[in-house]
């Protein structure tokens, strides 16, 4: 009993830790910030970033009766441990450390061989392919301290899609084990790009979080800008230079059908879907002004939101549809504003030093992501939505256009970088960020890339 | 020895390749290399100046600007069939979506310039291209300022 207690308890303990690093490292962060104010603002940021220390999980190859179902098996753990490690919560203890493997799913673990190793977490699993050829894929997490079974499930789907299987049950590890929800079922869209600037061919490309089934959209024949999924992730909404006018776009991912967004007398860019799918929102820029609308995709019926002499652009809903955030620069610089879902009660949220910009509210609500300018140099940070609690979380020469993984926790931006040491010319590629600042790491793509889009949870 | 042969077969290709080029280039304009037809793109490009400069996160025209604006008015006078694109461009330092405004801030400026000199709107299209197309490579000041720019561009 107290055994069981305590093991429990360790689990817990380390992810509480992580959701209080938040809190506690930009806290020191902000402390330092104040203590330099004169000298430095507050743009110093976290270089040493949240220290978590990864719990240990084990991941044997997932059984099988034959051939195919053992390597689909090993294959499919393998994708699942790489999803958990690079959430940089967890570290997967190594496969050749481990004492007992398992012949069938009623095997139940022998906890001290797994304590001994140390392994606080343990996913026992078995692949079998179906007389009709049909893949079974059944898991189960063991808290092994706890020696307590904390989820199983099992799967029935085409053998072709493993892959998807091995995302859902890694979401499914790691909501169980951080009590949050996962994002490693998810596709993103972004802009790969090649060639020299002033000739960059700009294609819409899509892949798995994880890199994974990688393929382009379009041919590179029209520059392209700012891909975003749609909630049902089967669409795209995008700005296209096709015509040689740049508008907003709707692609359809299964169809590979493309349809113009409306008919506008002006240029129209920076679309996003409201969150219920039903509209997009969008700016459109015509004798020397940029305001924002919306299309609604049903009656198609245009609705202008903003009406200055100002450039408004890059509007993000609120999840609950009742506001939208923008960038403009009615204030003599870029600033963020937010307004109501019909245009109304317009105010400022940003008052802080230097430039801000495309902002995107968290599918949770509870934080708005930003690029800043600020003394020559990018910042990715989030801010409430009141636009207190201001935290940057990476910098560089040019870091820009966050998106949000569909749990909250985790952003993905573009970093643009010199790329030779006289300056001629720069680099741009994808990375993701915990929203502690910890676990910076680069979103291997083919090719150079910038404008990611997060795809909600698959359906 | 084979390769030998394919090498002298290719080399006897770009020779042929390199006499019909020219010939042809002056068959089709009836002139001399060099030649530029009076109301053409290039000859806008060689006898106004096609572009105007603007300082960071700015749309408004400086006296330079408005010196080569003049001189495009003058040759849009002499040539009032010639239809043009005007396109707004911005450096590098800003977020792309804003730059596309703003690009097309300062496309319209020059629009509304020429405009007001007499120049028709219809024979006026404005198109931004933001940060995605820079007039030269680089991350030095020189280069931004090259960027941040205003091209007229004469209909072929």
């Amino acid at each position: 009993m107290n055994e069981k207690d305590e093991g429990k308890t360790m689990m817990t303990a380390a992810f509480r830790a992580w959701k209080r690093a938040s809190a506690a490292v930009l806290g020191i962060v902000l402390g330092l910030a104040a203590f330099a104010a004169p000298a430095f603002a507050e743009l110093r940021i976290d270089i040493t970033r949240g220290n978590v220390d990864p719990i240990p999980i084990a991941v044997p190859a997932f059984g099988g009766d034959d051939e195919r179902a053992i390597k689909v098996g090993s294959d499919l753990a393998g994708v699942l441990v790489a999803d958990l490690e690079r959430s940089g919560l967890f570290r997967s203890v190594d496969s050749r450390a481990f004492i007992q493997s398992f012949s069938s799913m009623q095997v139940q673990p022998r906890f001290p061989d797994w304590q001994a190793i140390n392994a606080q977490g343990l996913v026992q699993g078995r692949t079998t392919i179906q007389p009709d050829g049909r893949l079974r894929v059944e898991f189960r997490l063991w808290d092994v301290f706890a020696t307590q079974q904390l989820k199983a499930q099992a799967y029935v789907t085409d053998v072709g899609n493993w892959r998807r299987i091995a995302h859902i049950i890694a979401d499914s590890v790691y909501e169980r084990l951080t009590g949050e929800s996962g994002y490693f079922d998810t596709r993103i869209v972004y802009v790969a790009e090649n060639g020299p600037a002033t000739k960059r061919i700009k294609r819409l490309a899509i892949m798995d979080q994880d890199g994974a089934n990688h393929r382009f959209l379009t041919d590179g024949a029209d520059l392209v800008l700012s891909p975003r999924f749609s909630p049902s992730t089967q669409e795209i909404t995008y700005m296209s230079y096709y015509n040689g006018v740049p508008c907003v776009y709707l692609y359809n991912i299964d169809t590979g059908k493309r349809e113009r967004l409306g008919n506008f007398p002006g240029m129209t860019f920076a679309p996003r879907f409201s969150p219920d799918g039903n509209k997009v929102i969008m700016s459109m820029a015509r004798g020397g002004s940029t305001d924002i609308y919306t299309m609604d995709l049903r009656t198609l019926e245009r609705r202008r939101l903003t009406n200055t002499s100002a450039i408004d652009t890059s509007p993000s809903y609120s999840p609950d549809s009742q506001f939208i955030v923008f960038n403009s620069d009615r204030g003599g610089n870029q600033q963020l504003y937010v307004m109501n879902a019909d245009g109304g009660n317009v105010h400022r949220i940003t008052h802080g030093e230097g430039r801000y910009a495309t902002p995107v509210w968290s599918p949770r609500g509870d934080f708005i992501a930003f690029t800043k300018m600020a003394q020559g140099r990018f910042f990715i940070g989030v801010m409430r939505p009141d636009g207190t609690g201001e935290r940057l979380l990476s910098d560089g020469f040019l870091v820009e256009g966050p998106t949000w993984a569909p749990n909250g926790r985790v952003l993905m931006y573009f970093r643009e970088s010199p790329s030779d040491t006289r300056g001629r010319g720069v680099n741009s590629y994808l990375y993701s960020i915990d929203l502690t600042g910890y676990n910076e790491r680069r979103v291997v793509t083919p090719i150079e890339a910038s404008h990611p889009a997060w795809s909600p949870l698959m359906p | 020895m084979k390769i030998r042969v394919l090498s002298v077969v290719a080399a006897s290709l770009l020779v042929a390749a390199c006499a019909s080029g020219p010939q042809e280039g002056g068959d089709a304009s009836g002139k001399g290399a060099g030649a530029i037809v009076p109301g053409s793109a290039e000859d806008f490009v060689a006898k106004a100046k096609d572009r105007v400069f603007f300082a960071f996160d700015r749309s408004d025209l400086d006296a330079a600007a408005v010196k080569t604006l003049m001189g495009q008015v003058a040759w849009l006078k002499t040539y009032p069939n010639a239809m043009v694109t005007i396109e707004g461009h911005t450096d590098p330092r800003g977020t792309a979506e804003y730059n596309i405004g703003l690009g097309e801030r300062r496309a319209n400026a020059v629009k509304q310039f020429l405009k007001a000199q007499g120049i028709a709107d219809a024979r006026m299209k404005v198109v931004s291209y933001g940060k995605e197309r820079p007039a030269v490579e680089g991350t030095t000041e020189y280069a931004y300022a090259q960027d941040r720019r205003a091209v007229t561009v004469v209909a072929k």
